[in-house]
């Protein structure tokens, strides 16, 4: 749901781009104080994966397609704040480097999939999976978390378009909701997929699951101890 | 997460643009397909605000589309993944 150039007005775009330029920054700060040294190679691979995942469209009914947003994904893996700029770098990318979302739309769409899908998303999740380690509530919550990111932005994208009058919200809300509704079951697939796979062969790699794995605290301590770049914070 | 389980991110991201992404439902997506049937499309068909390099995932100058689309794919996963590690340096830096 990359916003081109033209679909939005000036007066929903600049609010857009202060708005969303308000939520990274809010990222931004969060996450620093939450950084660790063994999430800095973990963002570069989550936004180089989301990325080659967001190219792949796959057919959806009725000639329409969708690809993984990849937000709850980031989320699941590196915290909300980590993974919204996650999603924010990709954004940036893929509008700068292959025409794929208008520049003045950026702001609304990294507000719209990077903030406020990834965000609420994130909420959905935790909301789900409350306290538990359990591999299988956790995936029910990923799963159900990620089809909620998807229409969320979506219902976000379809405000921005109505107040822009490019489409009358009675028309535009419903069948954005709607059709998203559709891609995000594929969203929730996938996203479950793979966070299962990663709680199979690398459980510490999900947050919130890494902090009581001692080995792990362990190795990773040896690792910075190794590189010299001083403890672990 | 340590560099060899890096290197393996890295190679599984790669392996999907290059394999897989040639491969991907040429359909509109969902926001296109609600422009097409609700007449708003031609609104986002006009001259983009900014041209970009590598426009719709297909490297300018290869004259097979898939090819094209996979190395487009390679290079986007590369420059995603020096961002992204580069903006996680700086998270990292500020925090210390």
């Amino acid at each position: 749901m990359h916003i081109p150039d033209g679909f939005l007005t000036a007066q929903t775009w600049v609010p857009a781009w202060l708005l969303s330029a308000g939520g990274i920054g809010f990222c931004v700060n969060r996450a620093k104080k939450a950084m660790q040294d063994r999430a800095v190679p973990l963002m570069g691979v989550m936004a180089a994966f989301i990325f080659a995942a967001q190219m792949v469209n796959f057919p959806v009914l009725g000639g329409t397609s969708g690809h993984l947003l990849g937000g709850v994904l980031a989320a699941v893996l590196l915290g909300p704040f980590a993974g919204a700029i996650v999603i924010a770098c990709v954004l940036v990318i893929q509008c700068l480097v292959f025409q794929d979302g208008g520049l003045t739309a950026l702001g609304a769409n990294i507000l719209n999939m990077a903030v406020i899908g990834t965000m609420g998303g994130y909420g959905m999740y935790r909301l789900m999976r409350g306290r538990s380690r359990d591999h299988r509530r956790i995936l029910f919550a990923t799963a159900v978390a990620s089809w909620f990111s998807v229409v969320l932005a979506s219902g976000a994208c379809a405000l921005e378009l109505a107040f822009s009058k490019t489409s009358p919200l009675h028309v535009v809300l419903p069948v954005m909701l709607g059709i998203h509704a559709l891609i995000g079951i594929g969203e929730g697939v996938a996203t479950a997929l793979i966070v299962g796979f990663v709680l199979k062969v690398r459980p510490d790699l999900v947050h919130l699951l890494s902090n009581r794995n001692g080995v792990e605290r362990q190795l990773e301590q040896g690792d910075t101890a190794l590189n010299g770049q001083g403890g672990q914070s | 997460m340590k560099k060899k389980d890096m290197l393996w991110g890295l190679l599984v991201a790669l392996a999907v643009a290059i394999f897989l992404s040639p491969f991907a439902s040429s359909w509109p997506d969902g926001l296109e397909w609600v422009a097409e049937v609700h007449g708003f499309l031609s609104k986002g068909e006009g001259t983009p605000v900014l041209s970009s390099p590598i426009p719709d995932y297909i490297l300018p100058g290869i004259p097979n589309d898939m090819l094209a689309t996979s190395l487009a794919g390679i290079l986007g996963t590369l420059i995603v993944f020096g961002l992204g590690y580069g903006v996680a340096c700086l998270l990292k830096r500020r925090n210390s």
